[in-house]
Protein backbone atom coordinates (compact mmCIF):
# COMPACT_ATOMS: atom_id res chain seq x y z
CA UNK A 1 0.00 0.00 0.00
CA UNK A 2 0.63 3.41 -0.08
CA UNK A 3 1.72 5.37 2.77
CA UNK A 4 3.04 8.64 4.02
CA UNK A 5 6.24 8.30 6.01
CA UNK A 6 8.61 10.38 8.32
CA UNK A 7 12.28 11.10 7.36
CA UNK A 8 13.29 13.38 9.79
CA UNK A 9 12.05 17.60 10.72
CA UNK A 10 10.16 18.99 7.91
CA UNK A 11 10.86 15.89 5.67
CA UNK A 12 8.17 13.34 4.76
CA UNK A 13 7.86 10.92 1.56
CA UNK A 14 5.27 8.15 0.20
CA UNK A 15 6.62 5.04 -0.04
CA UNK A 16 5.10 1.59 -0.42
CA UNK A 17 4.51 -0.55 2.83
CA UNK A 18 2.86 -3.55 4.03
CA UNK A 19 -1.03 -3.88 4.12
CA UNK A 20 -1.09 -3.83 8.44
CA UNK A 21 -2.14 -6.40 9.85
CA UNK A 22 -4.72 -8.18 12.33
CA UNK A 23 -2.61 -8.11 15.56
CA UNK A 24 -5.46 -8.48 18.34
CA UNK A 25 -9.01 -10.47 18.22
CA UNK A 26 -10.90 -6.68 18.57
CA UNK A 27 -8.47 -5.61 15.58
CA UNK A 28 -10.22 -4.02 12.18
CA UNK A 29 -8.25 -3.07 9.59
CA UNK A 30 -9.99 0.19 7.61
CA UNK A 31 -9.01 1.19 4.01
CA UNK A 32 -8.77 5.04 4.11
CA UNK A 33 -11.18 6.72 2.09
CA UNK A 34 -10.41 10.31 3.47
CA UNK A 35 -7.74 11.74 5.76
CA UNK A 36 -6.74 15.40 7.12
CA UNK A 37 -3.52 17.17 8.50
CA UNK A 38 -4.30 18.04 11.96
CA UNK A 39 -2.62 21.24 13.89
CA UNK A 40 -1.32 18.38 16.06
CA UNK A 41 0.46 16.62 13.09
CA UNK A 42 2.56 20.08 12.91
CA UNK A 43 4.13 19.40 15.92
CA UNK A 44 5.68 15.86 14.63
CA UNK A 45 6.26 17.55 10.94
CA UNK A 46 8.25 20.22 13.23
CA UNK A 47 10.41 17.45 15.66
CA UNK A 48 8.70 18.86 18.54
CA UNK A 49 7.35 15.22 19.87
CA UNK A 50 10.09 13.27 21.30
CA UNK A 51 10.18 9.64 19.69
CA UNK A 52 8.88 10.36 16.24
CA UNK A 53 10.70 7.34 14.50
CA UNK A 54 11.77 7.56 10.91
CA UNK A 55 9.07 5.50 9.01
CA UNK A 56 6.59 6.52 11.05
CA UNK A 57 3.63 7.24 9.31
CA UNK A 58 1.09 10.20 10.54
CA UNK A 59 -2.44 11.11 10.66
CA UNK A 60 -5.13 10.83 13.63
CA UNK A 61 -7.98 12.26 11.23
CA UNK A 62 -9.73 9.48 8.79
CA UNK A 63 -12.78 7.49 7.78
CA UNK A 64 -12.86 4.44 5.16
CA UNK A 65 -14.34 1.46 4.62
CA UNK A 66 -13.59 -1.84 6.95
CA UNK A 67 -11.36 -4.39 5.07
CA UNK A 68 -11.14 -6.93 7.59
CA UNK A 69 -12.24 -7.63 11.17
CA UNK A 70 -10.43 -9.69 14.01
CA UNK A 71 -12.26 -12.49 15.60
CA UNK A 72 -13.69 -10.82 18.90
CA UNK A 73 -15.66 -7.84 16.42
CA UNK A 74 -19.26 -7.79 17.26
CA UNK A 75 -19.70 -4.31 15.97
CA UNK A 76 -18.76 -3.80 12.57
CA UNK A 77 -18.63 -6.12 9.50
CA UNK A 78 -16.55 -5.66 6.06
CA UNK A 79 -18.12 -2.72 3.80
CA UNK A 80 -19.20 -0.84 6.84
CA UNK A 81 -18.30 3.02 6.12
CA UNK A 82 -16.90 3.87 9.61
CA UNK A 83 -15.76 7.23 11.32
CA UNK A 84 -12.59 6.93 13.50
CA UNK A 85 -11.67 8.75 16.01
CA UNK A 86 -8.31 10.35 17.03
CA UNK A 87 -8.14 8.20 20.26
CA UNK A 88 -7.47 4.70 20.61
CA UNK A 89 -9.17 3.50 23.85
CA UNK A 90 -10.14 0.22 25.68
CA UNK A 91 -13.49 0.98 26.71
CA UNK A 92 -12.83 -0.67 29.88
CA UNK A 93 -10.04 0.48 31.76
CA UNK A 94 -10.88 2.97 34.92
CA UNK A 95 -10.20 6.14 32.58
CA UNK A 96 -12.60 4.64 29.96
CA UNK A 97 -15.40 3.44 32.30
CA UNK A 98 -15.66 7.10 33.91
CA UNK A 99 -15.71 8.66 30.21
CA UNK A 100 -11.62 9.68 29.72
CA UNK A 101 -11.63 7.92 26.41
CA UNK A 102 -8.48 10.56 25.92
CA UNK A 103 -7.02 9.00 28.66
CA UNK A 104 -6.90 4.84 28.14
CA UNK A 105 -4.76 3.23 30.17
CA UNK A 106 -4.40 -0.17 28.14
CA UNK A 107 -3.34 1.26 24.84
CA UNK A 108 0.04 2.76 25.21
CA UNK A 109 2.56 1.26 26.46
CA UNK A 110 5.34 3.79 25.87
CA UNK A 111 3.89 6.28 28.36
CA UNK A 112 1.30 6.83 31.06
CA UNK A 113 0.91 10.73 30.89
CA UNK A 114 -1.00 10.47 27.73
CA UNK A 115 -3.23 7.88 25.82
CA UNK A 116 -2.90 6.48 22.11
CA UNK A 117 -3.52 8.01 19.02
CA UNK A 118 -3.13 6.95 15.81
CA UNK A 119 0.01 8.06 14.40
CA UNK A 120 1.68 10.24 16.71
CA UNK A 121 4.84 8.94 17.33
CA UNK A 122 5.77 6.39 20.02
CA UNK A 123 5.33 8.60 23.15
CA UNK A 124 1.25 8.19 22.16
CA UNK A 125 1.49 3.94 21.84
CA UNK A 126 3.54 3.41 18.61
CA UNK A 127 0.35 3.07 16.20
CA UNK A 128 0.91 4.04 12.58
CA UNK A 129 -1.33 6.29 10.89
CA UNK A 130 -4.13 7.06 8.62
CA UNK A 131 -2.63 9.37 5.81
CA UNK A 132 -1.88 5.77 4.05
CA UNK A 133 -4.70 3.39 2.16
CA UNK A 134 -5.18 1.08 5.34
CA UNK A 135 -4.61 1.64 8.81
CA UNK A 136 -5.07 -0.89 11.91
CA UNK A 137 -7.86 -0.02 14.14
CA UNK A 138 -7.38 -1.22 17.52
CA UNK A 139 -10.49 -2.00 20.03
CA UNK A 140 -12.88 -1.81 16.84
CA UNK A 141 -16.04 -2.18 19.29
CA UNK A 142 -15.38 0.50 20.96
CA UNK A 143 -13.46 3.60 18.68
CA UNK A 144 -15.18 3.46 15.40
CA UNK A 145 -18.97 4.63 14.20
CA UNK A 146 -20.76 3.95 11.45
CA UNK A 147 -21.27 7.10 9.67
CA UNK A 148 -25.19 7.97 9.80
CA UNK A 149 -26.34 8.30 6.14
CA UNK A 150 -27.47 11.56 5.87
CA UNK A 151 -23.60 12.93 7.01
CA UNK A 152 -20.43 14.01 4.61
CA UNK A 153 -17.57 12.66 4.35
CA UNK A 154 -15.89 15.92 4.74
CA UNK A 155 -18.57 16.50 7.81
CA UNK A 156 -16.89 13.01 9.19
CA UNK A 157 -13.46 13.27 8.96
CA UNK A 158 -14.21 16.37 10.84
CA UNK A 159 -15.45 15.12 13.46
CA UNK A 160 -12.99 12.18 14.29
CA UNK A 161 -10.54 15.30 15.77
CA UNK A 162 -11.03 19.08 14.79
CA UNK A 163 -14.78 19.09 15.46
CA UNK A 164 -15.29 17.45 18.22
CA UNK A 165 -12.16 19.27 19.72
CA UNK A 166 -13.12 22.76 19.40
CA UNK A 167 -16.89 21.63 21.06
CA UNK A 168 -14.89 20.26 23.86
CA UNK A 169 -12.96 23.34 24.03
CA UNK A 170 -15.74 25.26 24.82
CA UNK A 171 -17.14 22.85 27.22
CA UNK A 172 -14.03 22.93 29.60
CA UNK A 173 -14.15 26.71 29.58
CA UNK A 174 -17.38 26.42 31.56
CA UNK A 175 -19.33 29.20 29.82
CA UNK A 176 -21.85 30.76 31.39
CA UNK A 177 -24.25 32.78 29.82
CA UNK A 178 -23.44 36.48 29.04
CA UNK A 179 -19.61 35.54 29.08
CA UNK A 180 -17.27 37.33 27.16
CA UNK A 181 -14.81 34.33 25.36
CA UNK A 182 -11.61 34.75 24.06
CA UNK A 183 -10.60 32.03 21.91
CA UNK A 184 -6.56 32.14 20.81
CA UNK A 185 -5.72 30.62 17.76
CA UNK A 186 -8.28 30.67 14.20
CA UNK A 187 -7.05 27.47 12.80
CA UNK A 188 -9.99 24.43 12.53
CA UNK A 189 -10.21 24.08 16.39
CA UNK A 190 -10.26 27.77 17.29
CA UNK A 191 -12.80 28.66 14.32
CA UNK A 192 -15.51 25.39 16.50
CA UNK A 193 -14.60 26.60 19.85
CA UNK A 194 -15.54 30.57 18.94
CA UNK A 195 -18.56 29.00 17.52
CA UNK A 196 -19.63 26.32 20.13
CA UNK A 197 -19.18 29.15 22.76
CA UNK A 198 -22.07 30.99 21.19
CA UNK A 199 -23.91 27.34 21.43
CA UNK A 200 -23.02 27.43 25.47
CA UNK A 201 -24.28 31.11 25.93
CA UNK A 202 -21.28 33.04 25.56
CA UNK A 203 -22.43 37.34 25.53
CA UNK A 204 -19.31 38.29 22.95
CA UNK A 205 -16.51 36.22 20.97
CA UNK A 206 -13.54 37.64 20.41
CA UNK A 207 -11.14 35.72 18.12
CA UNK A 208 -7.34 36.35 17.80
CA UNK A 209 -4.80 35.87 15.55
CA UNK A 210 -2.04 37.26 12.97
CA UNK A 211 -3.54 35.67 10.10
CA UNK A 212 -5.74 37.86 8.50
CA UNK A 213 -7.62 35.40 6.33
CA UNK A 214 -7.80 33.16 9.15
CA UNK A 215 -10.02 36.20 11.30
CA UNK A 216 -12.22 37.28 8.57
CA UNK A 217 -13.52 33.54 8.84
CA UNK A 218 -13.60 33.63 12.26
CA UNK A 219 -16.18 36.86 11.69
CA UNK A 220 -18.37 35.41 9.01
CA UNK A 221 -18.43 31.49 10.10
CA UNK A 222 -18.10 31.91 14.03
CA UNK A 223 -19.67 35.55 14.01
CA UNK A 224 -16.64 36.73 16.33
CA UNK A 225 -15.16 39.69 16.80
CA UNK A 226 -11.60 39.41 15.87
CA UNK A 227 -8.37 41.36 16.84
CA UNK A 228 -4.61 40.48 14.85
CA UNK A 229 -2.28 40.79 17.80
CA UNK A 230 0.04 42.02 14.68
CA UNK A 231 -1.19 45.03 15.09
CA UNK A 232 -0.75 45.80 18.58
CA UNK A 233 2.35 46.23 20.74
CA UNK A 234 0.83 44.05 23.60
CA UNK A 235 -1.98 42.38 22.83
CA UNK A 236 -2.71 41.65 26.78
CA UNK A 237 -3.14 45.47 27.26
CA UNK A 238 -5.41 45.46 24.09
CA UNK A 239 -7.56 42.77 25.71
CA UNK A 240 -8.00 44.40 28.64
CA UNK A 241 -8.79 47.79 26.72
CA UNK A 242 -11.51 45.98 24.92
CA UNK A 243 -13.47 44.21 28.20
CA UNK A 244 -13.37 47.60 30.35
CA UNK A 245 -10.16 46.54 32.46
CA UNK A 246 -11.62 42.95 33.46
CA UNK A 247 -10.11 40.59 30.91
CA UNK A 248 -12.62 38.22 29.11
CA UNK A 249 -14.23 35.56 31.36
CA UNK A 250 -12.72 32.22 29.79
CA UNK A 251 -10.18 31.88 27.46
CA UNK A 252 -9.77 28.65 24.94
CA UNK A 253 -6.12 28.47 23.65
CA UNK A 254 -6.44 26.03 20.21
CA UNK A 255 -2.67 27.31 19.54
CA UNK A 256 -0.22 25.40 21.07
CA UNK A 257 3.42 24.56 20.54
CA UNK A 258 4.18 26.69 17.39
CA UNK A 259 2.67 29.47 18.69
CA UNK A 260 4.50 32.82 16.99
CA UNK A 261 4.33 36.45 18.53
CA UNK A 262 7.35 36.62 21.12
CA UNK A 263 10.35 35.45 18.63
CA UNK A 264 12.22 34.60 21.55
CA UNK A 265 9.73 32.12 23.08
CA UNK A 266 9.09 30.68 19.28
CA UNK A 267 12.99 29.70 18.78
CA UNK A 268 13.09 28.62 21.97
CA UNK A 269 10.49 26.18 21.66
CA UNK A 270 9.70 25.82 18.08
CA UNK A 271 13.19 26.05 16.65
CA UNK A 272 15.38 24.83 18.78
CA UNK A 273 13.12 22.16 21.10
CA UNK A 274 14.41 23.63 24.25
CA UNK A 275 11.28 23.20 25.86
CA UNK A 276 7.89 21.48 25.26
CA UNK A 277 6.88 24.13 22.39
CA UNK A 278 6.32 27.60 22.92
CA UNK A 279 3.71 28.84 25.05
CA UNK A 280 3.04 32.58 23.70
CA UNK A 281 -0.79 31.96 23.47
CA UNK A 282 -1.08 30.44 27.08
CA UNK A 283 0.76 33.14 28.47
CA UNK A 284 -1.52 35.12 26.92
CA UNK A 285 -4.61 33.83 27.98
CA UNK A 286 -3.42 33.92 31.78
CA UNK A 287 -2.47 37.21 31.69
CA UNK A 288 -5.87 38.67 29.22
CA UNK A 289 -8.48 37.02 31.59
CA UNK A 290 -9.82 38.90 34.36
CA UNK A 291 -9.41 36.91 38.11
CA UNK A 292 -11.04 34.00 38.57
CA UNK A 293 -11.20 33.28 35.12
CA UNK A 294 -11.04 29.78 33.59
CA UNK A 295 -9.00 28.70 31.02
CA UNK A 296 -9.86 25.92 28.46
CA UNK A 297 -6.63 24.34 26.72
CA UNK A 298 -6.50 22.52 23.92
CA UNK A 299 -3.30 23.36 22.01
CA UNK A 300 -0.96 20.60 22.50
CA UNK A 301 3.04 21.02 23.86
CA UNK A 302 5.22 18.31 24.54
CA UNK A 303 6.05 16.90 27.57
CA UNK A 304 9.81 18.89 28.11
CA UNK A 305 8.98 21.70 30.58
CA UNK A 306 7.74 25.22 29.06
CA UNK A 307 7.93 28.48 30.26
CA UNK A 308 4.67 29.24 31.34
CA UNK A 309 3.62 32.46 33.65
CA UNK A 310 2.29 29.75 36.65
CA UNK A 311 2.58 32.59 38.77
CA UNK A 312 0.35 35.16 37.62
CA UNK A 313 -2.08 31.94 37.20
CA UNK A 314 -2.01 31.17 41.05
CA UNK A 315 -2.57 34.90 42.31
CA UNK A 316 -5.39 35.61 40.02
CA UNK A 317 -7.68 32.63 41.07
CA UNK A 318 -7.82 30.87 37.87
CA UNK A 319 -9.32 27.59 36.66
CA UNK A 320 -6.63 26.21 34.19
CA UNK A 321 -8.44 22.81 32.53
CA UNK A 322 -7.11 20.88 29.47
CA UNK A 323 -6.85 17.71 28.14
CA UNK A 324 -6.72 15.43 24.51
CA UNK A 325 -10.75 15.52 24.13
CA UNK A 326 -12.41 12.40 24.03
CA UNK A 327 -13.76 12.53 20.53
CA UNK A 328 -16.84 9.74 20.39
CA UNK A 329 -17.96 11.04 23.81
CA UNK A 330 -18.81 14.47 22.15
CA UNK A 331 -20.40 13.24 18.90
CA UNK A 332 -24.26 12.08 19.62
CA UNK A 333 -24.83 15.83 20.72
CA UNK A 334 -22.74 16.91 17.82
CA UNK A 335 -24.45 15.33 15.29
CA UNK A 336 -27.03 16.76 16.42
CA UNK A 337 -26.21 19.91 15.76
CA UNK A 338 -24.67 19.32 12.59
CA UNK A 339 -27.97 17.96 11.70
CA UNK A 340 -29.37 21.27 12.92
CA UNK A 341 -27.20 23.67 11.00
CA UNK A 342 -25.51 25.22 13.86
CA UNK A 343 -22.48 23.83 13.07
CA UNK A 344 -20.76 23.48 9.43
CA UNK A 345 -17.44 21.63 9.83
CA UNK A 346 -17.09 21.07 5.77
CA UNK A 347 -17.33 24.80 5.77
CA UNK A 348 -13.72 24.76 6.47
CA UNK A 349 -11.95 22.79 4.23
CA UNK A 350 -9.91 24.50 1.63
CA UNK A 351 -7.47 22.22 -0.04
CA UNK A 352 -7.48 18.30 -1.67
CA UNK A 353 -4.17 16.96 -1.89
CA UNK A 354 -4.12 13.56 -3.26
CA UNK A 355 -1.49 11.27 -1.01
CA UNK A 356 1.25 11.56 -3.56
CA UNK A 357 1.12 14.81 -3.31
CA UNK A 358 1.23 15.16 0.73
CA UNK A 359 4.31 16.77 1.44
CA UNK A 360 3.16 19.84 -0.81
CA UNK A 361 0.36 19.47 1.43
CA UNK A 362 2.24 19.52 4.55
CA UNK A 363 4.40 22.57 3.43
CA UNK A 364 0.83 24.74 2.43
CA UNK A 365 -0.81 23.59 5.69
CA UNK A 366 2.43 24.57 8.04
CA UNK A 367 3.67 28.03 6.57
CA UNK A 368 -0.46 28.64 5.74
CA UNK A 369 0.08 29.54 2.26
CA UNK A 370 -2.95 30.01 -0.08
CA UNK A 371 -5.65 30.37 2.14
CA UNK A 372 -5.12 27.48 4.13
CA UNK A 373 -7.48 26.53 6.86
CA UNK A 374 -8.12 22.55 6.36
CA UNK A 375 -6.43 20.36 3.87
CA UNK A 376 -8.23 16.89 3.17
CA UNK A 377 -6.29 14.09 2.13
CA UNK A 378 -7.51 11.99 -0.44
CA UNK A 379 -5.46 8.27 -1.25
CA UNK A 380 -5.45 5.94 -4.29
CA UNK A 381 -6.12 9.22 -6.55
CA UNK A 382 -2.61 9.20 -7.62
CA UNK B 1 -12.52 60.61 35.28
CA UNK B 2 -15.53 61.45 36.66
CA UNK B 3 -17.71 57.68 38.46
CA UNK B 4 -19.51 57.36 35.16
CA UNK B 5 -16.46 56.66 33.24
CA UNK B 6 -14.96 54.52 35.94
CA UNK B 7 -14.35 51.28 34.03
CA UNK B 8 -16.16 47.97 35.34
CA UNK B 9 -12.78 46.49 36.81
CA UNK B 10 -13.06 48.91 39.28
CA UNK B 11 -17.34 48.63 39.97
CA UNK B 12 -19.80 46.10 40.87
CA UNK B 13 -21.14 45.44 37.78
CA UNK B 14 -20.08 45.28 34.52
CA UNK B 15 -21.35 48.47 32.16
CA UNK B 16 -21.84 46.89 29.00
CA UNK B 17 -24.66 43.82 29.66
CA UNK B 18 -24.59 41.22 27.04
CA UNK B 19 -26.80 41.31 24.68
CA UNK B 20 -30.30 39.92 25.15
CA UNK B 21 -31.30 36.27 24.51
CA UNK B 22 -33.28 37.05 21.61
CA UNK B 23 -31.22 39.71 19.82
CA UNK B 24 -28.29 36.55 19.86
CA UNK B 25 -30.53 33.99 19.11
CA UNK B 26 -31.78 36.03 16.01
CA UNK B 27 -27.72 36.47 15.20
CA UNK B 28 -26.37 33.17 15.41
CA UNK B 29 -27.96 30.34 14.76
CA UNK B 30 -28.32 27.54 17.88
CA UNK B 31 -27.22 30.87 20.46
CA UNK B 32 -28.30 29.17 23.90
CA UNK B 33 -28.43 25.33 22.71
CA UNK B 34 -25.81 24.26 25.03
CA UNK B 35 -26.83 26.68 28.25
CA UNK B 36 -28.11 24.09 30.57
CA UNK B 37 -24.64 22.21 31.79
CA UNK B 38 -26.51 18.87 31.23
CA UNK B 39 -26.58 18.93 27.60
CA UNK B 40 -23.00 19.52 27.28
CA UNK B 41 -21.74 15.82 26.66
CA UNK B 42 -18.08 16.26 28.97
CA UNK B 43 -19.84 17.47 31.85
CA UNK B 44 -19.75 16.22 34.53
CA UNK B 45 -15.91 14.83 33.81
CA UNK B 46 -15.94 11.97 35.31
CA UNK B 47 -19.35 10.70 34.38
CA UNK B 48 -20.00 6.91 34.18
CA UNK B 49 -19.68 5.99 30.39
CA UNK B 50 -22.49 3.78 29.58
CA UNK B 51 -22.13 1.58 26.93
CA UNK B 52 -18.63 1.76 25.21
CA UNK B 53 -18.74 -1.24 23.39
CA UNK B 54 -16.55 -3.24 25.29
CA UNK B 55 -17.08 -6.76 26.22
CA UNK B 56 -14.57 -7.54 28.60
CA UNK B 57 -13.06 -6.68 32.17
CA UNK B 58 -9.51 -6.09 30.80
CA UNK B 59 -8.77 -7.12 27.48
CA UNK B 60 -7.33 -10.30 25.56
CA UNK B 61 -3.73 -9.64 25.61
CA UNK B 62 -1.54 -8.78 22.16
CA UNK B 63 1.49 -11.19 21.48
CA UNK B 64 4.57 -9.30 22.37
CA UNK B 65 6.52 -10.41 19.01
CA UNK B 66 9.91 -8.66 20.81
CA UNK B 67 10.58 -7.21 24.07
CA UNK B 68 8.42 -4.05 23.73
CA UNK B 69 9.79 -0.98 25.43
CA UNK B 70 7.79 0.97 27.72
CA UNK B 71 7.30 3.03 30.53
CA UNK B 72 8.53 1.85 34.00
CA UNK B 73 5.73 3.93 35.24
CA UNK B 74 3.30 0.98 34.10
CA UNK B 75 2.88 -2.13 36.01
CA UNK B 76 3.00 -3.98 32.76
CA UNK B 77 3.19 -4.18 28.54
CA UNK B 78 -0.26 -3.10 27.95
CA UNK B 79 -2.50 -5.30 26.64
CA UNK B 80 -2.12 -4.03 22.93
CA UNK B 81 0.26 -1.51 22.06
CA UNK B 82 1.69 -0.39 18.51
CA UNK B 83 4.21 -2.71 16.67
CA UNK B 84 5.56 0.50 14.04
CA UNK B 85 9.15 0.63 14.13
CA UNK B 86 10.67 -1.29 16.19
CA UNK B 87 14.03 -0.21 17.76
CA UNK B 88 16.82 -0.76 16.13
CA UNK B 89 20.26 0.47 15.66
CA UNK B 90 22.30 2.92 17.72
CA UNK B 91 18.91 5.38 18.00
CA UNK B 92 17.26 1.95 19.41
CA UNK B 93 19.62 1.36 21.91
CA UNK B 94 19.36 4.90 23.03
CA UNK B 95 15.38 4.51 23.60
CA UNK B 96 15.16 1.18 25.28
CA UNK B 97 17.96 3.13 27.72
CA UNK B 98 15.36 5.94 27.81
CA UNK B 99 12.43 3.92 28.32
CA UNK B 100 13.87 1.29 30.60
CA UNK B 101 15.96 3.84 33.20
CA UNK B 102 14.44 6.84 33.53
CA UNK B 103 10.56 7.36 34.63
CA UNK B 104 8.35 9.92 32.86
CA UNK B 105 8.81 12.56 35.17
CA UNK B 106 12.55 12.19 34.40
CA UNK B 107 13.84 14.98 32.02
CA UNK B 108 16.40 12.99 30.79
CA UNK B 109 13.94 10.16 29.91
CA UNK B 110 12.60 12.98 27.29
CA UNK B 111 16.20 14.59 26.42
CA UNK B 112 17.41 10.54 25.67
CA UNK B 113 14.61 10.48 23.25
CA UNK B 114 15.34 13.05 21.97
CA UNK B 115 18.55 12.64 20.86
CA UNK B 116 17.32 9.02 19.91
CA UNK B 117 15.26 11.03 16.97
CA UNK B 118 18.17 13.30 15.78
CA UNK B 119 20.45 9.58 15.85
CA UNK B 120 17.66 8.32 14.17
CA UNK B 121 16.96 10.68 11.59
CA UNK B 122 20.50 11.17 10.25
CA UNK B 123 21.31 7.43 10.34
CA UNK B 124 18.50 7.16 8.08
CA UNK B 125 19.58 10.27 5.78
CA UNK B 126 23.13 8.42 5.32
CA UNK B 127 22.14 5.06 4.71
CA UNK B 128 19.39 6.49 2.24
CA UNK B 129 22.49 7.48 -0.21
CA UNK B 130 22.92 4.30 -0.39
CA UNK B 131 19.66 3.22 -1.77
CA UNK B 132 18.18 3.26 -5.26
CA UNK B 133 15.77 6.44 -3.76
CA UNK B 134 18.25 8.10 -1.66
CA UNK B 135 16.52 11.34 0.84
CA UNK B 136 15.89 14.37 -1.99
CA UNK B 137 15.38 17.94 0.77
CA UNK B 138 13.76 19.40 -2.31
CA UNK B 139 10.88 16.83 -2.83
CA UNK B 140 10.77 15.98 0.60
CA UNK B 141 9.95 19.51 2.41
CA UNK B 142 7.32 20.25 -0.04
CA UNK B 143 9.21 23.57 -0.99
CA UNK B 144 7.70 23.12 -4.52
CA UNK B 145 4.01 24.15 -3.15
CA UNK B 146 5.98 28.05 -2.98
CA UNK B 147 5.58 28.21 -6.50
CA UNK B 148 2.15 26.52 -6.83
CA UNK B 149 0.61 27.76 -3.87
CA UNK B 150 1.49 31.64 -3.89
CA UNK B 151 4.48 31.30 -1.43
CA UNK B 152 5.20 35.11 -2.05
CA UNK B 153 1.84 36.20 -2.63
CA UNK B 154 0.49 34.41 1.11
CA UNK B 155 3.24 35.61 3.29
CA UNK B 156 2.44 39.61 2.55
CA UNK B 157 3.39 41.52 5.64
CA UNK B 158 3.10 38.53 8.02
CA UNK B 159 4.48 38.58 11.64
CA UNK B 160 5.83 34.92 11.31
CA UNK B 161 7.65 35.94 7.87
CA UNK B 162 10.57 36.54 10.49
CA UNK B 163 11.37 33.03 11.28
CA UNK B 164 9.90 31.55 8.33
CA UNK B 165 13.69 32.53 6.88
CA UNK B 166 15.29 30.79 9.87
CA UNK B 167 13.11 27.57 8.70
CA UNK B 168 15.82 26.61 6.11
CA UNK B 169 18.34 27.05 8.16
CA UNK B 170 17.33 24.40 10.65
CA UNK B 171 15.85 22.00 7.64
CA UNK B 172 18.99 22.68 5.64
CA UNK B 173 21.70 23.12 8.19
CA UNK B 174 22.12 19.75 9.13
CA UNK B 175 22.86 18.41 5.53
CA UNK B 176 24.98 21.00 4.96
CA UNK B 177 26.59 20.10 7.97
CA UNK B 178 26.83 16.31 6.90
CA UNK B 179 28.22 17.58 3.80
CA UNK B 180 31.17 20.15 4.56
CA UNK B 181 31.92 16.91 7.29
CA UNK B 182 31.89 14.06 4.56
CA UNK B 183 34.17 16.38 2.42
CA UNK B 184 36.84 17.13 4.95
CA UNK B 185 36.62 13.09 5.70
CA UNK B 186 37.33 12.45 2.17
CA UNK B 187 40.25 15.23 2.08
CA UNK B 188 42.08 13.75 4.67
CA UNK B 189 41.77 10.58 3.49
CA UNK B 190 42.88 11.47 -0.27
CA UNK B 191 46.23 13.15 1.94
CA UNK B 192 46.86 10.13 3.66
CA UNK B 193 46.54 8.13 0.84
CA UNK B 194 48.50 10.51 -0.87
CA UNK B 195 51.14 10.74 1.84
CA UNK B 196 51.89 6.72 1.17
N1 LIG C 1 -6.46 18.71 22.79
C1 LIG C 1 -6.77 18.03 21.69
O1 LIG C 1 -7.43 17.01 21.74
C2 LIG C 1 -6.34 18.56 20.36
C3 LIG C 1 -6.91 18.03 19.20
C4 LIG C 1 -6.61 18.64 17.98
C5 LIG C 1 -5.73 19.68 17.93
N2 LIG C 1 -5.15 20.13 19.08
C6 LIG C 1 -4.23 21.26 19.08
O2 LIG C 1 -4.95 22.45 18.84
C7 LIG C 1 -4.08 23.41 18.25
C8 LIG C 1 -4.75 24.02 17.02
O3 LIG C 1 -4.99 23.05 16.03
P1 LIG C 1 -5.42 23.51 14.57
O4 LIG C 1 -5.61 22.28 13.76
O5 LIG C 1 -6.51 24.50 14.65
O6 LIG C 1 -4.03 24.20 14.12
P2 LIG C 1 -3.63 25.41 13.14
O7 LIG C 1 -2.16 25.35 13.00
O8 LIG C 1 -4.47 25.38 11.91
O9 LIG C 1 -4.06 26.72 13.96
C9 LIG C 1 -3.26 27.40 14.88
C10 LIG C 1 -3.51 28.90 14.72
O10 LIG C 1 -2.90 29.61 15.79
C11 LIG C 1 -2.41 30.83 15.27
N3 LIG C 1 -1.44 31.41 16.22
C12 LIG C 1 -0.09 31.24 16.27
N4 LIG C 1 0.41 31.91 17.32
C13 LIG C 1 -0.65 32.51 17.94
C14 LIG C 1 -0.76 33.33 19.09
N5 LIG C 1 0.31 33.64 19.84
N6 LIG C 1 -1.99 33.77 19.44
C15 LIG C 1 -3.09 33.45 18.71
N7 LIG C 1 -3.04 32.67 17.61
C16 LIG C 1 -1.82 32.21 17.24
C17 LIG C 1 -1.86 30.43 13.94
O11 LIG C 1 -1.69 31.56 13.09
C18 LIG C 1 -2.93 29.48 13.44
O12 LIG C 1 -3.94 30.14 12.72
C19 LIG C 1 -2.78 22.66 17.94
O13 LIG C 1 -1.85 22.91 18.96
C20 LIG C 1 -3.20 21.22 18.01
O14 LIG C 1 -2.14 20.37 18.36
C21 LIG C 1 -5.45 19.59 20.29
ZN1 LIG D 1 -5.41 16.42 15.91
ZN1 LIG E 1 -9.21 2.35 28.46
Amino acid sequence: MRAMVYRGPYKIRVEEKDVPAIEHPNDAIIRVTLAAICGSDLHLYHGLMPDTRVGHTFGHEFIGIVHEVGSSVQNLKVGDRVMVPFNIYCGSCWYCSRGLYSNCHNVNANATAVGGIYGYSHTTGGYDGGQAEYVRVPFADVGPAKIPDWMSDDDAVLLTDATSTGYFGAQLGDIAEGDTVVVFGAGPVGLVAAQSSWLMGAGRVIVVDHLDYRLEKARDFAHAETLNFAEYDDVVVELKKQTDYLGADVAIECVGAEADGNLLQHVAGAKLKMQGGSPVALNWAIDGVRKGATISVMGAYGPIPNAVKFGDALNKGLTLRMNQAPVKRQWPRLFEHIRNGYLKPSDMVTHRFPLEEISEAYHVFSAKLDGCIKPLIVPGTA
Amino acid sequence: MTSGDIPSAYIREKRTPAPSREELRARIPGWGVDLDPADRPSNPKLLHAPDTGAHWDFPERQPEKWPRERSVEHAFVTPVFGTAQPPKGLSGAIRKLAYARFSEGRLAHWMLLVVGDRVDAVANHLASLATSRPDNPITQTGVKAEFTHGGLRSRRGRVDARHHVLDPLVVGGPWVVTAVVAVRALARAGARVRRR
